[in-house]
């Protein structure tokens, strides 16, 4: 219990360190995007009110011609459709300071689950850690969790085409899993089976391939989408810097005292 | 020479070693669930900037 909570005192201390850098980056980086996605959020209207209303023996001809047509493609690009500013997007200062609280608690809750993880595994391997080892740790980490999965998924802006909620997460999960796996074989294993599963793990989701929409039809502009997955990373890399390496000297400092001794590398 | 009191010392230190790291390790995994991939409105709606900047599938 002890050595749990001297572990729970390193991860919140580097959790809160890097959820907080994360947050002052995300609000002049991916923050900014995401409200201009937003904007382009829509809302096609329902088949039956989009279908013209029409009467008479001319519009019926019409009709007829239309007729031969109506494969739900079709149909999808004649609906216009209407443009609408997405529900979140803050209209006063209240709800602009209530969407940005609750961003920086899920930061930093993210950072202390994030640290939690790699404190626990950091435990298990046994290794002698310290800022700068952590900082390898850290950068595992965004191989893992946030390069890995994107390289399948890329960092999505809000009215962005997506694959099935439910199968995207599953392969986020699964991708992130075996990246991670994959690192810890490779970095902590010398017996080549090992090195090869290692390697093999960490390609086994993209072998099977992330799920995509069936067409490429998010409202986003590319230009936009293509700014946000590049902030995202640089951003996300910055927080799995300062995770790592606070992480590792926490971890050294805090939990590892007592096993280890204090000689430095 | 290691005695068997002390075998057994260090079973108890890895075993308690092991119990710490998995409670943590979990622990975390329930934080990262709830603000990654948890659903419910609320929780989707609060941690919606955190999960398109963390690159989590949010829609």
């Amino acid at each position: 219990m002890d050595l749990f909570r001297r572990l729970f005192t390193a991860a919140l201390v580097a959790g809160v360190l890097s959820g907080t850098a994360a947050s002052v980056v995300q609000q002049v980086t991916t923050v900014p995007l995401i409200l201009e996605a937003e904007k382009y959020e829509v809302v096609t209207p329902p088949p039956v009110a989009a279908a013209p209303v029409m009467v008479g023996p001319v519009a019926q001809a019409a009709m007829a011609a239309l007729a031969p047509a109506p494969s739900d493609h079709a149909h999808h690009q004649a609906a216009a459709p209407v443009r609408e500013i997405g529900e979140g997007v803050p209209t006063t200062a209240e709800e602009a300071f209530q969407r940005l609280w609750t961003t920086v608690v899920a930061n930093l809750l993210a950072g202390v689950g994030y640290a939690l993880l790699i404190g626990g595994v950091m435990l298990l391997m046994g290794e002698r850690v310290d800022a700068r080892r952590g900082l390898l740790w850290g950068l595992g980490g965004f191989v893992a969790f946030s390069l890995a999965p994107a390289y399948g998924l890329p960092p999505e802006l809000p009215g962005m085409a997506g694959a099935d909620l439910e199968a995207r997460q599953l392969w986020w999960f699964a991708a992130a899993i075996c990246a991670a796996g994959g690192l810890l074989a490779v970095a902590f294993s010398r017996i080549p089976i090992i090195l090869a599963g290692g390697v093999l793990l960490a390609a086994l989701p993209h072998l099977v391939g992330a799920p995509h929409a069936e067409s490429a039809a998010g409202v986003v502009p590319p230009e936009l989408a293509a700014r946000f997955v590049a902030l995202s990373l640089g951003t996300a890399a910055l927080f799995w810097a300062v995770l790592g390496s606070v992480c590792g000297m926490m971890m050294s400092r805090v939990v590892g005292s007592d096993d280890h001794g204090d000689d430095g590398f | 020479m290691m005695t068997s009191r002390s075998l057994r010392a260090s079973a108890a230190t890895s075993a308690r070693t092991a119990v710490a790291a998995f409670a943590a390790m979990l622990l975390g995994s329930f934080l990262l669930y709830g603000v990654g991939f948890a659903q419910p409105q609320q929780i989707h709606d609060a941690a919606h900037d955190a999960r398109h900047s963390f690159a989590f599938p949010c829609h």
